[in-house]
């Protein structure tokens, strides 16, 4: 589908709903084993695959029987009240937590036994809550940091400046001024990532993310501390990522125009426990949901402000 | 026999090691800093306690007694002038400073008193003890109590008193503490003086012991006392007796029974040992960091 | 792209310019005469703690951890180092490649060393690390007390006891005398060859920032956890820069060693790597060319203040003392700031976009840190 046919789409639909919806019009159908996939998706392996996922801190059980899977190309949701163990599950695909049960399948590969860096070569970037940029060096060498395992060149030839460092180096550079291009960042990358702002440092995050040449890209609450019209433009980015890498992409957010407005199959966590798994609409009717963030008596209509 | 002597001269020097490693403790639990001056107040503690009772001969007791307070003082100056200052500062400047503080008194004493060592005179009264064929060094018999003493006095401090428990407060998370109404700076003051006394005290006795005494005395006894304030977890209190006293044994054995020249190699291995199966010492607790 | 090259690049002209005009100076003042000759005997010295400042600056400013052992490294560089000249000495007569092999031996060995120890130090961080470099170099001092080396026709002998349990014959020459240390050392350490390392050193340290590996190292210090997250072994890097560093080291001590007719293993202790550590500390931390002009600075100045004896040591002290505290002290600092924004206002030319705004949003996104 061409950007204009998606937002032909899509304008009746935001005029009933008050949200605006960018998603593709794709339908949903039911995977067997655990969860739903865009019906394009169908017929390829789910990109992610989790089983029984599990963590327990001390006696409690901070994730429990966590089933998902994510479509190739889908932007899937996460959301849950405060505490719900979002991040922690975002902790759990990346492996900064070691699991306590179950089993990750990244493209039906199993990710037991993997480090972080591990896991991060074989498909999984993520970006963080709480932005860790490394704030001390420019921004194209942020994007070059995240091509590390996409351009090689050993420590000697480095030292010694071979023929081999100054090819590397060319490359690094052309591959990251390409890649800050797709968030019109390019005449940034000389600033020190430290300095910019704050929606441009939560965008670095994600392109030093897309430079490690992900197959699911993991994003913890990209919007948080944007505006609404950063959150409109974010919400294109994101889109335009999955078009043109042709990634997944699975992000935690408290913004509900946002997650309704992109993302394609939405799982509900309360107490780190999935209540809920469908599309938007199945999620923004499904009376669990609505109690889980708003209390029991309060009515549908509210929950488009949550 | 041999056994049961090295045993308890190892828990003597243990228990001395044990008294230095709680200065350490203290002051890295509440203050985050490593501070390496600390050696060095073992050894004014103990110039300080010779010089009353050979110029002024006054009773050791009393000696020791205003050798505690000497060193009270000293720790809060040094304190006040030298790291107060820096409480917002990198790390290692902190370090720096504590290292420039060391080499501050250690030149002092050697330009004040001279290079050539000392002979301290045990202040404890009485002679050895005659356990049919096991002979105990009063000093060390001393020592051992001396120890148990003021773990029981540290103990009792740290989980009634209102000042301990400021000072664990403190440890825990300096801004909640300062949001409940507790005086940090003063808490942290207190933290010195504490270790401060307590070097003289271990001054006083590794000297009494050991009766060298020059301005370098407190340099090796103070790295031995910070690695055993490691093992057992820095930071933890029980962590530096338990330390201390292992480290004391450990060093005791080696030289009886492995080889006088690598003691130092053995004892610096167990550390290394030590930190490898639990990587913040023994009573430590593990920092994971939030992501 | 082009901007940012030239001006590493240009900092870094800048500090190799330092060096040789540095060797340049000196040379001049030596042939006018005009250096002293105990401040002559000081420029090897200064040339090995310039290289040591370098070395483990890559380890605490650019790795970002703590090595309070780093003297280890030197005194394995400067015995092994005297061993090699022994052994290459007796075959080879051109005493500036009897130097750089012996070099390139002590280097080699520090680096083995280092890489041996950082397997499992590297396991730890923070200030536990640090204990545990403290603890390694205690270990080899401790170790090199007790190693006795002598060398006759039929080669090496080696000895943790003494000097007669070497068994050698009648021609035997001894090298290292345990707690005596290094004996009968010929002393072939030369300024040149002394400068030549420091580029050396320089070349490898900044050639090596300024690359892949080095960027990954900048990583992990900066933020482990991103850098994981990004696919790089932080444990590789960290190790790297720790390995580097301890060649580098164990290069300068071995032109150290060789420029003393005997030297003790007690000289690398544990204020030996303090001293150095205080160079990279008040050259401020990471800043190679700040490192190395506060090694050449302190090396030379306890000599320069003879005169002061006794007091110099304790002026020493003081002077550090009043540096930490006047560096953190928000008002020295502003008025050093002023004075430097003063004499920098001529080069502002190319401010970067957006650069302002920054601050605030930034601060608030740290503080934002509540976990979900």
């Amino acid at each position: 589908m061409t950007k204009e046919e998606k937002q032909v789409v899509s304008a009746p639909e935001s005029q009933q709903s008050g949200i605006k919806a960018r998603r593709v019009n794709t339908k949903m159908v039911p995977l067997p084993s655990t969860s739903i996939v865009p019906e394009r998706d169908l017929g390829k392996e789910p990109i992610l695959e989790c089983r029984h996922l599990g963590i327990d801190f001390g006696g409690l059980h901070a994730v429990e029987d966590f089933d998902i899977a994510v479509g190739r190309t889908e932007i899937a949701g996460l959301i849950g009240p405060n505490g719900a163990g979002k991040t922690t599950i975002f902790n759990l695909l990346t492996k900064v937590y070691q699991p306590t049960r179950g089993t990750i399948l990244l493209d039906g590969q199993d990710l037991n036994n993997m480090s972080v860096p591990k896991v991060n070569q074989s498909g999984i970037a993520r970006t963080f809550q709480n932005i860790r940029l490394f704030s001390n060096l420019s921004v194209e060498d942020n994007v070059r940091i995240g091509l590390h395992n996409q351009v090689k060149c050993s420590m000697l030839n480095g030292i010694f400046r071979t023929p081999q460092f100054f090819k590397s180096e060319k490359a690094f550079h052309k591959r990251a001024l390409e890649l800050l291009d797709v968030f019109d960042m390019a005449d940034l990358a000389q600033v020190s990532a430290g300095s910019l702002p704050y929606g441009a440092q939560r965008r670095l995050e994600i392109v030093r993310a897309l430079a490690t040449e992900p197959k699911l890209l993991l994003l913890d609450e990209p919007a948080a501390g944007m505006n609404p019209s950063e959150t409109s433009d974010l919400m294109d980015s994101i889109l335009k990522i999955r078009d043109e890498f042709q990634i997944a992409i699975m992000l935690i957010e408290h913004d509900m125009d946002l997650v309704m407005g992109i993302c394609e199959g939405i799982a509900v966590l309360n107490y780190g426990k999935i209540i809920a798994k469908g599309t938007p609409e199945e999620i923004q009717n499904n009376p669990e949901v609505i109690e889980a963030y708003l209390g029991a008596q309060a009515d549908a209509s509210a929950e488009k402000e949550a | 026999m041999q056994f049961l002597s090295t045993l308890i001269n190892g828990l003597s020097l243990g228990s001395i090691y044990a008294v230095i490693a709680l200065g350490y403790t203290m002051v890295y639990g509440i203050a985050r800093m490593l501070n390496f001056a600390h050696g060095d107040i073992i050894m004014v503690g103990a110039y300080i306690c010779f010089f009353m009772m050979g110029l002024f001969g006054l009773p050791p007791l009393l000696a020791v007694l205003i050798s505690i307070v000497g060193c009270t003082l000293l720790g809060i100056v040094i304190e006040r002038l030298a790291y107060k200052p820096l409480r917002n500062a990198p790390s290692l400047d902190v370090l720096i400073t504590a290292i420039g503080v060391s080499y501050f008194l250690e030149n002092g004493a050697l330009l004040l008193f001279g290079s050539n060592p000392k002979v301290f005179k045990s202040v404890v009264p009485f002679g050895p003890l005659q356990i049919g064929s096991l002979t105990i060094k009063s000093t060390a018999l001393v020592s051992i109590v001396v120890c148990a003493i003021v773990a029981v006095a540290l103990t009792l401090f740290t989980q009634r008193g209102k000042m301990g428990k400021a000072m664990r407060a403190v440890s825990e998370d300096k801004g909640a503490a300062q949001l409940m109404g507790i005086n940090v700076n003063k808490t942290i003051s207190l933290t010195f003086a504490i270790g401060s006394g307590l070097a003289a005290v271990a001054g006083v006795l590794l000297c009494s012991s050991y009766p060298t005494l020059y301005y370098m005395t407190g340099s090796m006894p103070g790295i031995k006392a910070f690695i055993a304030a490691v093992i057992g977890g820095i930071g933890s209190i029980p962590g530096a007796f338990l330390g201390g006293l292992i480290l004391g044994v450990i060093e005791m054995f080696a030289r009886t029974y492995v080889s006088t020249k690598f003691t130092d190699a053995i004892v610096f291995g167990v550390l290394i040992i030590v930190l490898l199966v639990r990587p913040a010492g023994l009573l430590g607790k593990p920092v994971n960091e939030k992501v | 792209m082009e901007y940012k090259m030239s001006r590493s690049l240009r900092s870094n002209l800048i500090t190799y310019g330092i060096v040789v005009l540095f060797f340049v100076v000196c040379e001049i003042l030596i042939a006018t005469h005009i250096l002293s000759y105990s401040l002559q005997g000081q420029l090897v010295p200064i040339c090995a703690y310039v290289c040591m400042a370098i070395s483990l600056n890559l380890v605490v400013g650019i790795s970002g951890e703590l090595s309070l052992g780093h003297a280890g490294f030197m005194s394995i560089g400067a015995f092994s180092g005297v061993v090699a000249a022994a052994l290459v000495g007796g075959v080879a007569g051109n005493e500036p490649a009897i130097l750089v092999i012996s070099m390139l031996v002590g280097g080699l060995l520090a680096g083995v060393m280092g890489f041996l120890i950082s397997i499992p130090v590297m396991r730890l961080h923070g200030d536990y690390l640090a204990i545990v470099t403290l603890a390694f170099g205690e270990i080899i001092k401790n170790i090199l007390n007790n190693l006795y080396v002598g060398m006759d026709e039929s080669g090496l002998h080696f000895s943790m006891n003494s000097e007669s349990s070497l068994h050698m014959s009648q021609a035997g020459k001894v090298l290292l005398a345990g707690p005596k240390g290094a004996v009968g050392v010929n002393t072939i350490a030369s300024f040149i060859v002394g400068i030549l390392l420091v580029l050396f050193c320089l070349f490898v340290a900044l050639n090596l920032i300024n690359s892949r590996s080095g960027r990954a190292i900048l990583a992990v210090r900066d933020n482990r956890i991103a850098a994981e997250a990004c696919g790089i072994n932080s444990m590789k890097y960290r190790m790297m820069a720790f390995v580097v560093s301890a060649v580098l080291a164990g290069m300068a001590g071995a032109l150290y060693g060789l420029n003393y007719s005997s030297f003790i293993p007690s000289k690398f202790d544990f204020n030996n790597s303090i001293m150095v550590l205080v160079f990279v500390v008040l050259g401020g931390i990471g800043n190679i060319r700040g490192g190395m002009i506060a090694a050449a600075v302190l090396t030379v100045l306890p000599e320069a203040l003879r005169f002061l004896s006794t007091y110099r040591m304790l002026i020493y002290s003081v002077v550090l003392i009043a540096v930490m505290l006047i560096s953190n002290n928000e008002q020295a600092r502003m008025v050093l700031r002023r004075f430097k924004n003063h004499f920098k206002k001529s080069r502002k030319k190319k401010v970067a976009p957006q650069v302002a705004v920054a601050g605030a949003g930034a601060a608030s996104a740290k503080e934002d840190g509540a976990n979900d």
